[in-house]
C-alpha cells in the first residue's frame, strides 16, 4: 500500500499578537510548525501501513524552510518526502494549491493508494485542499474521519464525524480521507528517526517538474483573493462580580431571564 | 490574476509604517528600502494605503468581467437529512435574499435528495423566487461525487452568479469539489456577506484562529460561500403570496457514478449535541478537575435546554468524548449563550467560541484570559455557583 499524506507548515497561530497600536497581526517571532491536523494526518498514515505494509510519503507545497518540517516527519517513520517549491507557486490560493498537489502526485506518486490529508491548516481553516485535490485526481473522497475502521486492498471503511453523529462510509480504493484530531495521538519521533531525517533525501519539485499549466498555478490559477485585513472588533468592558457561596447564582439567572433564555 | 508590487526605490524612506501595516509579514526592511517577500504578499493593499511617500504600487490585473453578464441569481444550497432542511438553510436564505435584492436577482434553493419534490413546502412564503429539485433514488444520502456532479449541470444550464453553502460538514464537503469541478472560486465559513460597489460578493470570514478578519473576492463565476451557521438571520415568513417557480433538474446518475456508500448512520443519543446548531452550550474546562464532575454540567446544560462542550484539556484526559469539544482542534460554536465553566480561555478555545452572542464565564481566576471575551464574569468556585445557579433555575 502507497501512503500518501499532504502536509501544512502554518505559522503557530496561538503565539500570534495583536499589536494595539496599529491593530495588526505581530509575526516576528512567531515559530513554524506543523499544521496540528496533518500531524494526525501522518500518524493514522504510520498505523495502517504497520497494519498493511507498503511506504508512506509526504507532500508538501511552501517555501525552502518547509524542508525541516519535512524532515520531522521522517523521524515519526515516513519513507519519502518531496517538496514542492516554486516562485511561480507564490500566492496560490485553494484551487490552485489542490491543482499543484493533484498534478505533482500523479506525475510522482501515481502509484498511490490512500491519501491522507489534517481536516484543514489551523492558518487559513478552509479544509477545500483535500476535496480540491480529490477531484483533480477523480478519486472518492471522505472528510472528517474520526477512524480508520478496516482497510483492504482494494477498498476502506472508515467512521465520519457529522453534526449530529457519526456515519459508517465505503469506498474503493485509491481515495482520499481527511482526519479530525480525534482520531488518534501522534507518535513522538524515535531517536533513529531523528538520525535517518538527518540524511533522508528530500526531492524538490519545480512547476516545470511538474509540467504545470502557467494559468492554473499561483496567483493566476487563484480566483479568490483578499481585498482587505482587519481586525475583529473588540468586546465591550466585562461585567464581572465576585461570588461569595453561590451568591451570584441569583444574579446569573436574572441575566439570563433577560436574555429571554429562561 | 498576475498582478504585481513594486516598492518605487526613490520614495521610499524605509520608515517601517508598511512592515507594520502588513498582515501577511511579507514585508521587510533592508537598507532603507521595503523589500516584499512575493511568497507571502496577497497584493491586499494594506501597505500601498498606509504609506505616506506613494512608494508602493500595486498593479491589478484587470478582472475579465466580459461573460459576468451572463451569470445571474443567488442559489442555496438546500442541505437536507431525513427528510428536514438543515437550519442553516433557512439562514441562507435569509441572508440570500438581501443579497439578491442588492443585486435586482432571483433567490433560488436547489435540493437533491430521494425525496426532494416533498421538501418544496417548507420554503413557501419566505423569499424563495425558484427551487431547481433533483429526486433519484440513488441520491438518498448526501454522496460527494453525484451531488457535485448534479450540481455541476445545473451551474452550466442555469449559470447562477452566486451560491451559499451552509459550512457544515457536508457543506464543507461538496463545496469545494464542486469549485474545483468548475473552476471556481470558493470562500470558506464566511460570517459576513454584502454587494460592493461593483456588485461583487464581499466575503468576510475570521482568520488566523480568528486573530484578525479577511474579505475575499473571486475573479470568476459563480462566486461561492460556506457560510458559519447560526451567524445570519433567519429568513421569515411574509404575508405576501409569492409563487416559487420549480424546475427539475434531470442529471442522470447510476450505481457507478457513486464513489462513496454509507454502511450505517449512528445519532449521537446522550443529549443534545448539535454543538454547532445549539441555542445554549455548557463548557466545562480543566476547572471541573475530573470526570464525575461532569455531572454537574450536564444538569446546568439540560435546566438550560443545551448542550455540553467541553475544552480540549478536558478531552485530552479523556472525560468526554472528542465530539463535545468546542475550539480551533474542535468544533466552532455560535450560540445565542455560551457559559465556560472553569475555563482559562486559551486563545486556541477562544477561537472555537468567540462569535458566540453572549458570553458567561465563571472562573475562580479573577486574571483569567477568559474574561477578556465574556460579556459577564463570575469570580468564583464553580463548585459552589453551579449547584445553585441549578436549583435557582428548577425553582
Amino acid at each position: 500500500m502507497h501512503i500518501v499524506v499532504c502536509i501544512k507548515q502554518v505559522p503557530d497561530t496561538a503565539e500570534v499578537k495583536i499589536n494595539p497600536e496599529t491593530n495588526t497581526l505581530i509575526r516576528e517571532g512567531v515559530p513554524s510548525i506543523i499544521n496540528p491536523f496533518d500531524e494526525n494526518a501522518v500518524e493514522e498514515a504510520l498505523r495502517v501501513k504497520e497494519q498493511c505494509g507498503g511506504s508512506i510519503t509526504v507532500v508538501s507545497m511552501g517555501p525552502p524552510q518547509v524542508e525541516s518540517t519535512l524532515r520531522d516527519m521522517v523521524a515519526m517513520g515516513v519513507d519519502d518526502i518531496i517538496l514542492i517549491s516554486d516562485r511561480a507557486f507564490a500566492g496560490a490560493d485553494t484551487l490552485a494549491t489542490s491543482y499543484t498537489l493533484g498534478k505533482t502526485i500523479q506525475k510522482y506518486l501515481g502509484d498511490y493508494d490512500l491519501i491522507i490529508f489534517g481536516k484543514q491548516a489551523i492558518d487559513g481553516d478552509t479544509a477545500q485542499v483535500g476535496p480540491g485535490v480529490a477531484e483533480y485526481l477523480g478519486i472518492p473522497q471522505m472528510t472528517y474521519v474520526v477512524k480508520i475502521d478496516e482497510v483492504f486492498s482494494d477498498r476502506l471503511i472508515v467512521k465520519r464525524e457529522l453534526e449530529e453523529g457519526y456515519e459508517i462510509v465505503e469506498a474503493s480504493l485509491p481515495a482520499a480521507i481527511t482526519v479530525i484530531k480525534g482520531i488518534n495521538e501522534p507518535r513522538y519521533p524515535s531517536l533513529k528517526g531523528k538520525m535517518k531525517a538527518r540524511s533522508a533525501e528530500l526531492k524538490v519539485v519545480s512547476a516545470a517538474d511538474i509540467d504545470a499549466d502557467p494559468e492554473r498555478i499561483g496567483l493566476k490559477g487563484s480566483p479568490t483573493w483578499v481585498s482587505k485585513i482587519f481586525t475583529p472588533p473588540a468586546k465591550g468592558n466585562t461585567e464581572k462580580i465576585v461570588d461569595e457561596d453561590g451568591s451570584s447564582a441569583s444574579i446569573v439567572v436574572e441575566k439570563l431571564k433577560k436574555l429571554q433564555v429562561i | 490574476m498576475t498582478n504585481e508590487i513594486k516598492v518605487i526605490k526613490d520614495k521610499c524612506k524605509g520608515c517601517n509604517l508598511c512592515v507594520k501595516a502588513c498582515g501577511f509579514g511579507a514585508i521587510t526592511i533592508k537598507d532603507k528600502l521595503a523589500i516584499i517577500d512575493l511568497a507571502k504578499c496577497t497584493y491586499c493593499g494594506a501597505c500601498e494605503d498606509v504609506c505616506k511617500f506613494k512608494a508602493i504600487e500595486i498593479v491589478r490585473d484587470d478582472v475579465d468581467r466580459s461573460e459576468f453578464k451572463d451569470y445571474k441569481g443567488v442559489w442555496v444550497y438546500g442541505e437536507n437529512r431525513d427528510g428536514e432542511f438543515a437550519t442553516v438553510v433557512f439562514e441562507l436564505i435569509g441572508e440570500g435574499r438581501k443579497l439578491a435584492d442588492k443585486l435586482k436577482e432571483e433567490l433560488s434553493v436547489i435540493i437533491i435528495g430521494d425525496n426532494s419534490k416533498n421538501l418544496i413546502s417548507k420554503l413557501e412564503q419566505i423569499g424563495v423566487d425558484n427551487v431547481y429539485f433533483m429526486e433519484d433514488k440513488l441520491l438518498k444520502d448526501y454522496e460527494t461525487n453525484t451531488y457535485t456532479t448534479v450540481i455541476e449541470d445545473a451551474i452550466n444550464a442555469h449559470k447562477p452568479n452566486i451560491i451559499l453553502y451552509g459550512a457544515s460538514s457536508e457543506g464543507r464537503s461538496v463545496a469545494p469539489r464542486i469549485a474545483a469541478r468548475v473552476q471556481t472560486g470558493l470562500t470558506a465559513d464566511c460570517t459576513e456577506l454584502d454587494i460592493n460597489d461593483e456588485n461583487d460578493l464581499a466575503q468576510t470570514r475570521p482568520a488566523f484562529g480568528g486573530n484578525i478578519m479577511a474579505t475575499i473576492l473571486c475573479t470568476r463565476r459563480p462566486q461561492m460561500a460556506t457560510v458559519r451557521p447560526h451567524v445570519m438571520t433567519k429568513a421569515t415568513k411574509s404575508k405576501s403570496k409569492t409563487e416559487i417557480n420549480i424546475v427539475e433538474l434531470t442529471t442522470k446518475v447510476s450505481k457507478d457514478d457513486l464513489h462513496t456508500k454509507v454502511l450505517d448512520y449512528v445519532k449521537e443519543t446522550k443529549g443534545n449535541v448539535n454543538l454547532v446548531e445549539a441555542d445554549v452550550i455548557v463548557t466545562a474546562g480543566r476547572g471541573i478537575q475530573g470526570p464525575e464532575n461532569l455531572k454537574l454540567i450536564e444538569e446546568l446544560a439540560d435546566a438550560l435546554g443545551g448542550c455540553v462542550g467541553a475544552s480540549r484539556a478536558v478531552v485530552d484526559a479523556d472525560w468526554i468524548d472528542h465530539f463535545h469539544q468546542v475550539g480551533q482542534t474542535g468544533k466552532t460554536v455560535h450560540p445565542k449563550i455560551y457559559i465556560a465553566c472553569g475555563i482559562s480561555g486559551a486563545i486556541q478555545h477562544v477561537a472555537g467560541m468567540s462569535s458566540s452572542d453572549i458570553i458567561i464565564a465563571i472562573n475562580k481566576d479573577p486574571e483569567a484570559p477568559i474574561f477578556d471575551v465574556a460579556d459577564f464574569g463570575v469570580v468564583g468556585d464553580l463548585f459552589q455557583v453551579i449547584p445553585k445557579l441549578i436549583k435557582e433555575l428548577k425553582k
